[in-house]
């Protein structure tokens, strides 16, 4: 398959790939292209330039800092999965970064691409709005409960970059994924994380866009067991339907995960 | 029309190519290396899995482009003097293949992940293998196969 034709840029720092988009409003960024490029050969996405940003060094790093784990919009999630920086201190973002796509996907695809992108059962999503992180583009700092919108919606502008985001380290966390069997895409994907400030419990591929279960959170609060959230149910009128899962499938496999996701992060050492 | 200059399989390659020339195209059309093949074209299948830089790409999912000064290694680029890669002759020893279409990019595959993950059991293989599809063998004898070369590679055999 064979995409519309395009004009190829790769500017040598941030500012001029920032100054490159500004110049051209039908100019669309690429990294991994582990989305995009499947999403121009359907000729889904026609953009009349590509800015390449993925061998901007500046973007691709991960480190800590104090009490937050900093990583790059240009890490590819192989760097996440494999980074000893993350296996120390969120476990589960080493985890979740392993389930995505397949191996040669994951030597591509980065973890900006993925939270602009937004896809509703990408897995990204949920341990960025699950841990609360923070995501600075190069023109502000962006809450995860501001930063993502619904589906394929984010709070970016058009010619706004995504450059890193700081992930507070958490006292307990995991992301349980039950994963298509065909397409391994979360058919409903849970992250958990208890931090000093309290329990988040975010959810992935089971509804329009990643969304937080507040009852789940206060029960958590409460007692950090599997059992506490056993019995809450969310609604399923606001969950997909589709060939792969009725909503209410979904529905039942968000409890279910969930209790799996707080399981695992107790039993974590 | 840009010129892309890359390394395949060790020598030195300048190709002028569209812009949306995917690297399996480059490969296949432009170099005649067409060991590499096309399966699904939607990244699924991993028939067209590459090196780039030493890591396991799917060649039809990157621009050529976006590769200018990278080493690429496929399949043709395994073999040494006309010496089997250890990976190749588990696949041959351990009948790890039927019709073959699928094989360039499970020996690739199977590469990367030994070199990632020197230690490796049946179950890892099965789990590493996700992005790679075939429809002829159930994976039995390339999971073999696999947990073979790995083995004779951790011996020091390759």
């Amino acid at each position: 398959m064979i995409t519309y034709p395009f004009t190829y840029r790769r500017p040598a720092s941030l500012a001029e790939a920032e100054a490159a988009l500004k110049a051209s409003p039908d100019a669309k960024l690429i990294a991994g292209g582990q989305t995009l490029i499947a999403t121009m050969k359907q000729r889904l996405a026609s953009p009349s330039i590509l800015i390449d940003i993925a061998r901007l060094g500046e973007l691709r790093f991960i480190r800590r800092e104090g009490d937050a784990l900093i990583i790059g919009a240009g890490a590819r999630h192989s760097d996440v999965a494999t980074s000893q920086d993350v296996m120390k201190a969120v476990p589960a973002l080493a985890e979740l970064a392993e389930t995505i796509g397949d191996p040669a996907v994951r030597h591509m695809g980065t973890l900006g691409g993925s939270l602009a992108n937004n896809d509703p059962a990408a897995d990204y999503p949920a341990a960025v709005l699950g841990l609360a992180a923070t995501v600075t583009t190069t023109k502000r700092a962006i809450a995860a409960d501001d930063f993502f919108q619904g589906m394929f919606q984010t709070a970016l502008e058009e010619d706004e970059i995504v450059k890193e985001v700081a992930f507070p380290v958490p006292e307990k966390a995991a992301y349980a994924k039950f994963k298509n069997p065909a397409s391994r895409y979360a058919l409903a994907g849970v992250f958990v994380a208890k931090t000093g400030s309290g329990v988040r419990v975010a959810v992935t591929g089971a509804g329009p866009g990643v969304f937080r279960i507040p009852e789940m959170e206060a029960a958590l609060a409460k007692s950090f067991s599997p059992d506490a959230v056993a019995n809450i149910a969310v609604d399923a009128d606001s969950l997909n339907s589709d060939i792969h899962a009725s909503a209410e499938y979904r529905a039942h496999l968000v409890t279910v995960m969930a209790g799996r996701a707080v399981k695992a992060a107790l039993e974590r050492a | 029309m840009p010129t892309v200059n890359l390394t395949v399989n060790g020598k030195a390659v300048a190709a002028d190519v569209e812009e949306r020339t995917l690297l399996v195209y480059l490969l296949r059309e432009h170099l005649q290396l067409t060991g590499t093949h096309i399966g699904c074209d939607t990244s699924q299948c991993g028939a067209c899995v590459v090196h780039v830089d030493g890591h396991a790409v799917k060649s039809c999912s990157v621009f050529a482009v976006q590769l200018e000064g990278s080493s690429v290694v496929t399949i043709e680029g395994l073999a040494v003097d006309g010496k089997l890669h250890p990976v190749q002759e588990a696949f041959r020893d351990n009948h790890g293949l039927q019709c073959g279409f699928c094989t360039p990019g499970m020996i690739m595959t199977a590469v990367d992940m030994i070199r990632r993950k020197p230690q490796l059991d049946r179950e890892t293989i099965r789990h590493e293998l996700e992005g790679n599809i075939c429809r002829c063998t159930g994976y039995h004898n390339i999971v073999s196969a696999i947990e073979d070369a790995s083995k004779r590679m951790a011996g020091g055999a390759a």
